[in-house]
């Protein structure tokens, strides 16, 4: 009989499978290259724009794509389309962008805080979670834009309050079933501070889910800059962003449907690309 | 001289919707630098909760409700806890059944060994990293430096424990609490990270508290042995004494039940029933419903611990203890000789 032995060698290696499936990421790819596209158009617009976003032109009013000069058409005052929608871009991708990032921290750590300790501070947390769910979404934003004022601090301040919740939900799911591995205990047993503990060991394991979902919560809190811009809540004008330019477009929809459609495909790309991004992650990182 | 560690009359007990229940019931135990004990006893027998409790692990709603911990004739029990819970860990470590929980999934295994002599012994960046190295060599993991950057899912898991056992050493521990560390593991690697356990006791004079179900595992590294029963130890005793005449009919049903591959026997031998419902022990002794050898007066009274007459260190819990020589003749089978084979 021959044994095949081959010393350490046979015990190590990286799994081959791993390797294979990092380069056949193409949900990732695809995702990245699109977000990132649009990140560069975003920040090249003053370059690309062929005209300044808010400069009105009334005698060359909703004039349809492929004029002459106006790559996208003007809309009602003139305005090259084109020319808003990239600068409305970085208006939306800055406000999306950002008003998810508070919420994602505050949530987080709240959660963390919430799973690991449990007791009458996971009780506390979790009732103002319950309180705040109980309101839809929209109506709590509204109602906080409202009584802030429009603008964007109120936006980002109102989303920020309502947001942290779902971050929070997640979080402290994962923590309570990662608290309960051994690793946990394994670091708990050699006597680490507990904040290493949780940021160090707890974090990296349970914060995939919530980077999944934020991927989503920027397309929603795009969503809601839109609605809040149509209910005359969002960016103030002239500001171009792609909610008050959807808004304005709408009552043209019989006659010139492009002006609300573009922004509107603009929107449903940049929310395809980080859904993309987010299945890419999942499945990037996903062990099981 | 005073013994590294002596646990008194533990008791933990869990609330549960209606009463407690008592997961520990009494546990006693010593354990000197250098030595090696066993603990074994069937799932749910209290073994893992004892060794958790030990450390100040317990599972959320648990507490300890009775009974004292000394550590080095220091009775840590009535301490605050954060100071208890520091001087229990510095003194102890704890290795895991399940090497790919214990490690952090998303944390280079080396970093993990690294952690404890950077965070606790503030080690510098470079003195904790070669400590690791040293470690992960001396556990047996060859080309430590290539291992360091592995991550858990990248080793296999003979190499996760010994990491495992790396990381429970780089604390400097005086005592290792391994919680049936080789249960996941194939007979061949077992040997070796027993061997690596064995042979750490033995260089740095730790001691090892050996939590198992699997006899032969404990009876290959332990010299002294503690069988658990629904919470209880119900005997303890070296491996010699336990395996030449058990005292209790409960160890001596577990010997019974490790089957022989010399033997033609061709049904396994087991302990017929269930462990009792440990919201409701029942009054007299918590073996006795499942025991063949019970008489009237077993569910009466639960027996303490006793010292078996001309045999020191060798307690049970039976009140039948000196007929023990005598049950191989009243019960059928022959028992299969395990002590020439350890």
């Amino acid at each position: 009989m021959t044994v095949i032995s081959v010393p350490g060698s046979a015990t190590d290696t990286v799994a081959p499978t791993t390797r294979r499936r990092r380069k056949r990421n193409v949900l990732l790819i695809v995702g990245l290259t699109l977000f990132g596209l649009l990140v560069l158009v975003a920040i090249l617009a003053p370059v690309l724009a062929t005209h300044d976003p808010i400069q009105q032109d009334l005698a060359h009013a909703r004039l349809a794509p492929g004029s002459p000069g106006h790559l996208l058409g003007t809309d009602e005052l003139g305005r090259d389309v084109f020319s808003r929608l990239l600068y409305g871009a970085r208006v939306d991708l800055r406000v999306g962008v950002l008003a998810v990032v508070s919420p994602f921290i505050i949530g987080t750590v709240l959660g963390l805080i919430s799973g690991w300790f449990g007791g009458w501070l996971d009780t506390l947390i979790m009732r103002i979670v319950d309180v705040v769910i109980a309101f839809p979404f929209f109506v709590l934003v509204i109602a906080l834009v409202f009584a802030l004022g429009a603008g964007t601090g109120s936006i980002y301040l109102a989303i920020t309050m309502v947001g942290w919740v779902a971050y929070c939900r997640i979080v402290r799911g994962e923590v309570l079933v990662a608290k309960e591995q051994e690793y946990s205990l394994a670091a708990r047993a050699s006597g680490l501070p507990t904040w290493r503990i949780l940021f160090r060991h707890l974090l990296p394991n349970v914060v995939l889910q919530a980077i999944v979902y934020s991927m989503s919560d920027i397309v929603l809190t795009i969503l809601a800059i839109v609605t809040l811009g149509y209910l005359g809540l969002g960016v103030p004008p002239p500001t171009p962003d792609w909610g008050s330019m959807i808004q304005d477009g709408q009552q043209f929809l019989l006659t010139q449907w492009y002006l609300a459609t573009i922004p509107g495909l603009a929107v449903v790309i940049t929310g395809l690309a980080l859904a993309l991004i987010a299945d890419g992650l999942v499945e990037r990182f996903d062990r099981t | 001289m005073t013994p590294l560690l002596e646990v008194h009359d533990l008791h933990v007990e869990i609330p549960v919707p209606h009463g407690h229940l008592h997961a520990v019931r009494g546990v006693s135990l010593t354990v000197d630098a250098g030595e090696s004990i066993g603990i074994v006893g069937e799932s749910g027998s209290g073994k893992s909760i004892t060794l958790r409790a030990l450390l100040g692990l317990l599972p959320q709603p648990a507490q300890v409700t009775k009974g004292s911990i000394i550590l080095d004739g220091v009775d840590v029990t009535g301490l605050p806890e954060r100071r208890r819970t520091k001087m229990l860990t510095d003194a102890m470590s704890m290795v895991f059944q399940d090497s790919l929980t214990a490690l952090n999934p998303v944390m280079r295994v080396g970093d993990q060994i690294a952690e404890v002599p950077r965070r606790r012994l503030s080690m510098s960046k470079s003195a904790a990293h070669g400590r690791a190295v040293e470690l992960m060599d001396q556990v047996g993991i060859p080309e430590p430096e290539r291992r360091f950057r592995a991550y858990p899912h990248q080793l296999s898991g003979g190499m996760r424990q010994r990491v495992c056992i790396a990381i429970a050493l780089s604390a400097e521990p005086r005592l290792i609490l391994a919680d049936e560390p080789t249960t996941a593991l194939d007979v061949t690697i077992q040997a070796q990270v027993l061997a690596v356990i064995d042979g750490l006791r033995r260089g740095r004079q730790l001691g090892v508290v050996l939590v198992s179900h699997d006899l032969a595992v404990i009876s290959q590294t332990c010299s002294r042995i503690y069988v658990m029963y629904a919470g209880r130890v119900i005997e303890s005793g070296s491996i010699r004494q336990l395996i030449s005449l058990a005292r209790h009919p409960y160890t001596f049903a577990l010997l019974r039940a490790v089957p022989d591959p010399d033997l033609p026997v061709h049904r396994l031998l087991t302990i017929p029933g269930q462990p009792p419902d440990l919201t409701a022990v029942p009054a007299g002794c918590s073996f006795a419903p499942r025991c063949a050898l019970a008489e009237p007066a077993c569910r009466e009274v639960d027996p303490a611990l006793m010292a078996v007459p001309e045999e020191p260190d060798h307690g049970s819990a039976c009140i039948r203890l000196e007929t023990a020589s005598q049950w191989l003749d009243w019960t059928p089978v022959d028992l299969p000789d395990l002590l020439e084979k350890t």
